[in-house]
């Protein structure tokens, strides 16, 4: 196994023993992002000779006894999340040559972790997306299959964890672009519950539903980074201040799940889903049930409304949130000679179809003589859906469902039809409008070799669940070992 | 439903999006497409279901009103597409 290949425990335990430097590992990472990334395209933004001069600082530091998890391991981060000194474009030309003058707090706890950040990896544009064909800039491609799309909108780091373009990578989750993309590349991807990782420096997209993520090679690799980044923050008024427990400590010794109770709620096998979707996501259960687990079946009765909820939602919260693009305090600014024209172009101009679409979706369900039959509408049916979790999580501990109904799609085959595109993120959504906690992780490969993608979702909070629950079930397993061929 | 032309103008000029004759068309259909689909939500019986704003217990978290500055004037203006002495640069606000 060569360094790039490796998962952050496995380096951060040999960097400790001193078998190879930080500079080492990060060189060979380098090296496989300058062999590669050429076809993948998961990379926005990366600095070679600044990212060397991080490993030789973590290096350092821990000659002088520095220790942790994450020192010297190169990560990269979705060019949604705020870096200091490095442009952030949000996948979008609107925000082209932006550099921000702070760290998001997720940022600042990487770099006093000592971790090495590798670049700014390409999303769908502020996070509008289920494939990364929508950022401004160009497709990322599935490591897997480079005609296909790696997911969305978190594409780009989920592609760099999948081809070992880096060793972990965070990504942003608001309707499933996190879990979803970590599906179709075949990685861990772990949206924490709303309010345990703090979103200051996280540009906003839907505020009562975005939260950071983490892509990983496996699961205790994604217990690793939410240690690092969950946390309240006085600078997030939406973070939660509980404390923080050891998520990978709790890993340790878990395989027995005895006593545990796993639901498969039935609205989530429907018709038009991929048969080896189905198949792998019920060979699944049966696997969580010889470690122990007792499984059923449960509902989930306003699953088919989660849909229409978050894309009213959504866009109406991304709307006001979108309405500082104006060309006068940073980004693109288009010129005029008045105020009005000055927004106006600056806009229609920066924004890509998708964000303008969505804008106005937003803008429509929030205006005058619409409110009531839209956006109200939705926030109570938003209540139902909640209600439905919740009743679940009464007889069952976490819940096991298919992360998308299908494996990637091909480039360019979902463009044209936007409600087509709204259809890969089904399965992912309703954990968003709940505020609750879940992953997707490797389950199996259909026949044409692309990874499904399996979900465990647990209560607001319930991370440890969890994970123990998706740990269970990896080691048990051997998807987590297969890597693309690129 | 069908979106008029003149509601997908109104509703451009409320989010300040100028767009070509094509985008408008284009919008038309699909925002209407989207929309039609969305009607479903209609048929949910929600008399007497609060709406869901945010799911935390979170409501007017405060702070102490002590200044802290944590980014320079010049950190900010750096980004600015026009700026001029500590100012950002515009187009006439008022005519």
């Amino acid at each position: 196994m060569t360094l790039q290949q490796l998962t952050i425990h496995e380096a951060s335990e040999r960097l400790s023993a001193g078998e190879f430097t930080s500079v080492e590992l990060t060189q060979a990472v380098v090296d496989r992002i300058e062999a590669i990334d050429g076809d993948v395209r998961a990379y926005l933004s990366f600095d070679a000779d600044s990212v060397l001069e991080q490993a030789r600082s973590a290096d350092r530091l821990r000659s002088e006894g520095a220790e942790g998890a994450l020192l010297g391991i190169p990560l990269a981060v979705k060019d949604v999340i705020c870096t200091k000194g490095v442009p952030t474009t949000c996948g979008s030309r609107i925000l082209e040559g932006f550099v921000p003058p702070y760290d998001a707090t997720v940022v600042r706890h990487l770099r006093a972790a000592g971790a090495v950040l590798l670049g700014k990896t390409n999303t769908d544009e502020f996070a509008m997306g289920s494939s990364t064909e929508n950022s401004g800039y160009f497709v990322t491609h599935n490591p897997w299959d480079l005609d296909r799309v790696p997911g969305g909108s978190s594409g780009g780091s989920a592609a760099a964890v999948a081809s070992d373009a880096c060793l972990g990578a965070l990504g942003s989750d608001t309707g499933g672009s996190v879990r979803q993309p970590a599906g179709f590349c075949g990685v861990v991807g772990l949206k924490p519950s709303y309010g345990r990782v703090s979103r200051y420096g996280l540009v906003a997209y839907a505020s009562s539903l975005d939260q950071i993520g983490t892509l990983a090679k496996d699961v205790r690799d994604a217990a690793l980074l939410l240690n690092v980044i969950a946390g309240h923050d006085p600078r997030d008024s939406t973070s939660m201040d509980l404390p923080v427990p050891d998520y990978f400590a709790a890993l340790v010794g878990g395989a027995d799940l005895g006593g545990v109770r796993v639901g498969v709620p039935k609205e989530y096998f429907i018709e038009g889903m991929q048969p080896a979707v189905e198949q792998a996501v019920r060979a699944a259960a049966s696997v969580l049930e010889n470690l122990g687990a007792e499984v059923c079946e449960i509902s989930l009765p306003h699953t088919e409304y989660a849909l229409p909820v978050y894309y009213l939602i959504a866009p109406a919260e991304a709307s006001a949130n979108l309405a500082r693009y104006d060309g006068v305090r940073y980004g693109r600014r288009v010129s005029a000679a008045d105020l009005g024209t000055m927004y106006r172009d600056t806009r229609g101009q920066g924004f890509g179809a998708e964000v303008k679409r969505r804008i106005m979706l937003g803008a429509y369900a929030l205006s005058a003589g619409y409110y009531d039959a839209y956006y109200l509408k939705a926030q109570q049916v938003r209540t139902l859906i909640k209600a439905d979790f919740d009743r679940a999580y009464e007889q069952v501990d976490v819940l096991l469902a298919p992360t998308s109904p299908t494996t990637a799609f091909r480039i360019g085959e979902k463009v044209e039809d936007p409600l087509q595109m709204y259809l890969a993120d089904v399965f992912t959504l309703s954990m968003n409008l709940a505020g609750h906690c879940g992953l997707s992780l490797p389950c199996g490969f259909d026949a044409a070799g692309l990874p499904i993608g399996l979900q465990i979702m647990g209560p607001a909070f319930g991370e440890p669940q969890v994970l123990r629950v998706a740990n269970a079930y990896e080691q048990a397993t051997e998807w987590h070992t297969r890597r693309p061929g690129i | 439903m069908k979106l008029t032309k003149q509601e997908v103008e109104h509703i451009a000029d409320l989010a300040r999006l100028s767009l070509s004759e094509d985008e408008i068309a284009l919008y038309r259909e699909q925002l209407s497409a989207i929309l039609d689909h969305f009607a479903r939500l209609q048929a949910v019986d929600t008399s007497d279901v609060p709406p869901t704003a945010t799911v935390l217990p979170l409501r007017s978290v405060m702070r102490a009103d002590e200044v802290c500055q944590e980014v320079s004037r010049e950190e900010i203006l750096a980004n600015a597409p026009d700026a001029e002495d500590s100012c950002f640069e515009v187009p006439a606000v008022m005519d």
